[in-house]
């Protein structure tokens, strides 16, 4: 079986990142660019998506155009031995569509759980935070509320070494 | 105006498109549909800016490296920064929040060491205070959308 070089691979994702050829056979088309072979793509694109690399394959949805407007970082400054186990817990509910832990600045930001909700509307989206609050126990806890106002960009990220 | 195979795309394929050599083709088998038509659909969407392409979304992590940063911009010149920091390929998401950190973006490069690199370039040319942010623990990172369609 056709393995593809680190090479060829770090070339297969620069050709992807952008999206996949919408021509009827788009892995032959990009197989004819990168003088490789489809039946090679593919395997790597199976590898890939087994690994968890690539997480999934699909339409890529801007979320502000199909009627999610209302965008909320939650931000909360929970202690460090109790973080793992409530971010475990919040990632199960619905209204919470990403779910991560990332350092403190101190003194300037004290949070270190994030959550994003994304809804319809304001209201809606303050409503479902307030719900989490009582849900979680979280009345006592430092948080934020960022809501996003602009976007400026928003594309896929690029992994592609730059020389 | 949206039509009804536009949502069914939307409704079915923002995961599992066939890796097939003719994924477009069984899509549209399994639709009813002809391929052409399954072809044009996501042109004319990202035309529309609904989506912004098809094809993988990596694991920022496994596939290189990624950091979400925040800086506090004057709000008058809020604009004028957001253009510059866009201007770079390794920003991929770039928001307004409503905070004293104003300008949040995400940058991804193939390694720390060019991740860096963007990084001190931004901070040396807006001198602004920046939050650097990268991920330590992801418990749920699954961003596609349940679509209620309402006209």
């Amino acid at each position: 079986m056709s393995h593809l070089t680190q090479q060829q691979q770090e070339a297969l994702k620069a050709a992807i990142q952008d999206g996949l050829p919408l021509t009827s056979q788009p892995y032959a088309t990009l197989a004819n660019a990168l003088n490789l072979s489809e039946p090679a793509i593919i395997k790597q694109m199976n590898a890939w998506l087994k690994e968890g690399y690539i997480k999934r394959l699909g339409l890529v949805v801007r979320h502000h155009a199909v009627g999610y407007r209302a965008n909320a970082m939650v931000v909360w400054n929970i202690p460090d031995q109790q973080v793992d186990t409530l971010g475990e817990q919040l990632r199960n509910h619905p209204a919470i569509t990403l779910c991560y832990r990332r350092p403190r600045r101190l003194p300037d930001w004290p949070y270190n759980l994030f959550c994003m909700i994304h809804g319809k509307d304001r209201a809606l989206v303050l409503q479902q935070i307030e719900q989490i609050i009582q849900q979680f126990r979280l009345q006592d806890v430092n948080h934020a509320v960022l809501f996003s106002n602009r976007q400026f960009k928003q594309t896929g990220g690029r992994y592609a070494r730059v020389s | 105006m949206m039509t009804t195979l536009a949502r069914q795309l939307l409704d079915l394929y923002q995961r599992g498109l066939p890796l097939s050599p003719t994924p477009y083709a069984d899509m549209a088998e399994e639709l009813g549909v002809s391929e052409t038509d399954v072809i044009a659909t996501p042109r004319q969407l990202r035309e529309q800016k609904v989506i912004t392409r098809v094809g993988p979304v990596f694991d920022h992590h496994k596939a290189g490296a990624s950091t979400l940063v925040a800086m506090a911009v004057p709000p008058e010149r809020l604009t004028g920064i957001a253009d510059y920091i866009n201007q770079f390929d390794a920003v991929n998401h770039n928001y307004a929040r409503e905070h004293d950190f104003n300008l949040w973006f995400v940058v991804t490069a193939a390694d720390q060491a060019q991740l860096n690199a963007v990084l001190d370039t931004i901070r040396q040319e807006c001198g602004m205070p920046m939050l650097n942010l990268p991920m330590e623990q992801a418990y749920h990172i699954d961003l596609s959308f349940k679509l209620a369609w309402q006209d």
